[in-house]
């Protein structure tokens, strides 16, 4: 009788379903897993070290390159730790449209997670489909923003600018349209036998151990708990909107695919009430230290000129102090915690990555499975190398 | 707003009537800070798992765990637990100081997350946890030498601004 050996196989940093450059050792039995252990920190940059030798207003375009699916949220959710922080009040018509803004980010956050998920499964065709919705939210964010993928357009004290006159229409023609698309994607793989097999009771991971590991966002609620920063603390006039959170209850690679595309449903609701009941008004906080004037303002007048470059070269002074701002970004709960000492950059900026612990709990899921679901796994948990890493 | 403040004095009296105040020292800093205490650095574990037992406070996530580096001032280091309760719907924050080379009881066998946030902590400030099941460094290389999160790692390295040369060999 042959002794037992395990195999040892080195899966990354270079692999096309890893979506970037993680790298999982994994210890096999046959086709089992018997222990994964990740490595990560390959795109590890820094964040946290660079913020610290930045201003408040400059270190906000650091947040974009996090998780780069989803920039709008990221400048959110460090906005509000800094608005705490000096505690500013955000004009209601910038309130209603980062959350349509926001929503908009993950619909096109969970289209790019349904495409590359459902490519690494081998089902081709969603891929297609679902950036070709992608691509019309992108044009209107980059009509608002200015850019695709790097807006950094959620301001301290509000937004850079109001959005432009067309903004409504298009928001208006897309929610109109994307229920269909929806049941177009669910008409591919919903009901797929093949979908099923490769998704259905794969990579468990039950209440108590995402708890316990930390897992927030649609891979916690797909097994079964109500956690949603959106509906318990909320931010942003989110308690003004109706809307649910779906929940799975096995907490398996299916139910997270359901979960997602039932929460792409709900954020078509958040936007509908946003466009329709928002406010006018200014969109920025009046504090003159803090919030740079207009750029019309700029162009004519001296003084406004004056307090934009002061204002951007020396920041401003929030007292000393702590405050943490988080938003529940398209993979979880993101939170930004700042520490003042009461200078113009901030003492420790500290961000609470989703994707980090969601990762985490990956070699619980995958524990005892067969080789080939590991790629299932980790497509359904939706890592972003960038937020994870820093 | 009020309800959570009173569920907050709830949780933050029942720790003084446990482990006394000569443990417990109840941080005021008004605003929309997170409630926080600082603990003893002997007693974190206990603190830690009667929060996360005790049914008024409940405490089941960690949501957060990370380290401040406090320069010249004493204690050197601050590590912050943050805790996050489902069923009660509050945040919390518990704070431990450290003096350089200190090291703390590892809180993994309480949240399984705090692995590798403790990973990291080591990482960037080089605080050890003791009993940690596989205290390696996370983010950076295994050869990298210090700990960058500390004020006394410079952001910019000696040579950031000289340009980069390309000496080019010479064509055959």
């Amino acid at each position: 009788m042959a002794e037992t050996r395990f195999m040892t196989i080195n899966m990354g940093p270079q692999h096309p379903a890893t979506h970037g450059v993680l790298r999982m050792v994994l210890e096999l039995d046959g086709e089992i897993i018997k222990k994964s252990v990740p490595f990560i920190g390959y795109l590890h940059r820094g964040v946290e070290k660079l913020a610290e030798a930045r201003t408040y207003h400059q270190a906000l375009t650091l947040t974009d390159r996090l998780d780069y699916t989803n920039g709008l949220s990221n400048n959110l959710a460090y906005c509000l730790a800094c608005e705490k922080l000096v505690g500013l009040e955000i004009p209601k018509r910038a309130q209603y449209l980062r959350v349509i803004l926001c929503e908009l980010q993950r619909l096109a956050a969970h289209l790019l997670w349904l495409a590359t998920h459902a490519l690494d499964i081998g089902a081709m065709t969603v891929l297609f489909y679902a950036f070709r919705e992608r691509e019309t939210i992108l044009t209107i964010v980059e009509n608002v923003t200015g850019a695709r993928l790097t807006p950094s357009y959620i301001r301290i004290g509000g937004l850079a600018k109001d959005v432009p006159p067309e903004f409504e229409t298009m928001v208006e023609a897309f929610i109109k349209e994307f229920p269909k698309r929806i049941d177009e994607y669910e008409t591919l793989l919903t009901e797929n036998i093949i979908w099923k097999k490769r998704t259905q009771n794969i990579a468990f991971l039950s209440a108590e151990d995402a708890i316990n590991y930390g897992v927030t966002g649609p891979v916690l609620r797909a097994s079964g708990v109500n956690y949603d920063v959106r509906k318990a603390y909320p931010y942003s006039s989110y308690d003004e909107f109706d809307f649910m959170i779906p929940l799975g209850s096995k907490g398996d690679v299916y139910d997270r695919y359901v979960v997602r595309l039932q929460e792409m449903r709900q954020s078509i609701r958040i936007i509908s009430q946003g466009i329709e009941r928002l406010p006018d008004g200014p969109v920025n906080a009046h504090a003159l230290g803090v919030v740079p004037p207009e750029k019309e303002e700029v162009q004519h007048d001296m003084a406004a000129l004056i307090r934009h470059f002061k204002i951007m070269e020396e920041g401003f002074k929030p007292p000393a102090g702590e405050a943490y701002g988080a938003v529940e970004s398209p993979k979880g709960e993101l939170g930004f915690y700042l520490v003042s000492d009461g200078s113009n950059k901030p003492f420790r900026m500290r961000i609470r990555p989703p994707s980090f612990l969601n990762l985490g709990a990956v070699p619980k899921m995958i524990e005892g499975q067969m080789i080939a679901d590991v790629v299932a796994a980790i497509g359904s948990v939706d890592i972003v190398l960038g937020e994870i890493d820093r | 707003m009020t309800g959570e403040t009173k569920d907050i004095q709830k949780v933050t009296g029942k720790l003084i009537r446990q482990f006394g105040e000569k443990v417990i020292t109840i941080e005021d800093r008004g605003g929309s800070a997170i409630p926080s205490v600082v603990v003893d650095k002997a007693k974190i574990l206990e603190v830690l798992f009667f929060l996360k037992a005790d049914p008024d406070s409940a405490f089941d996530m960690l949501t957060d765990l990370f380290g401040v580096d406090n320069n010249k001032e004493r204690p050197r280091f601050e590590l912050i637990y943050f805790l996050n309760s489902f069923k009660n719907k509050m945040r919390f924050a518990v704070k431990v100081g450290l003096e350089d080379g200190e090291s703390v009881p590892t809180a993994s066998g309480i949240w399984k997350a705090a692995e590798w946030f403790e990973r990291e902590i080591y990482d960037m400030f080089g605080i050890r946890f003791e009993g940690h099941p596989d205290l390696r460094r996370i983010l950076l290389d295994e050869e990298f030498e210090g700990h960058p999160l500390r004020k006394d790692f410079p952001v910019e390295g000696p040579d950031f601004d000289k340009p980069f040369v390309v000496e080019l060999g010479e064509e055959k």
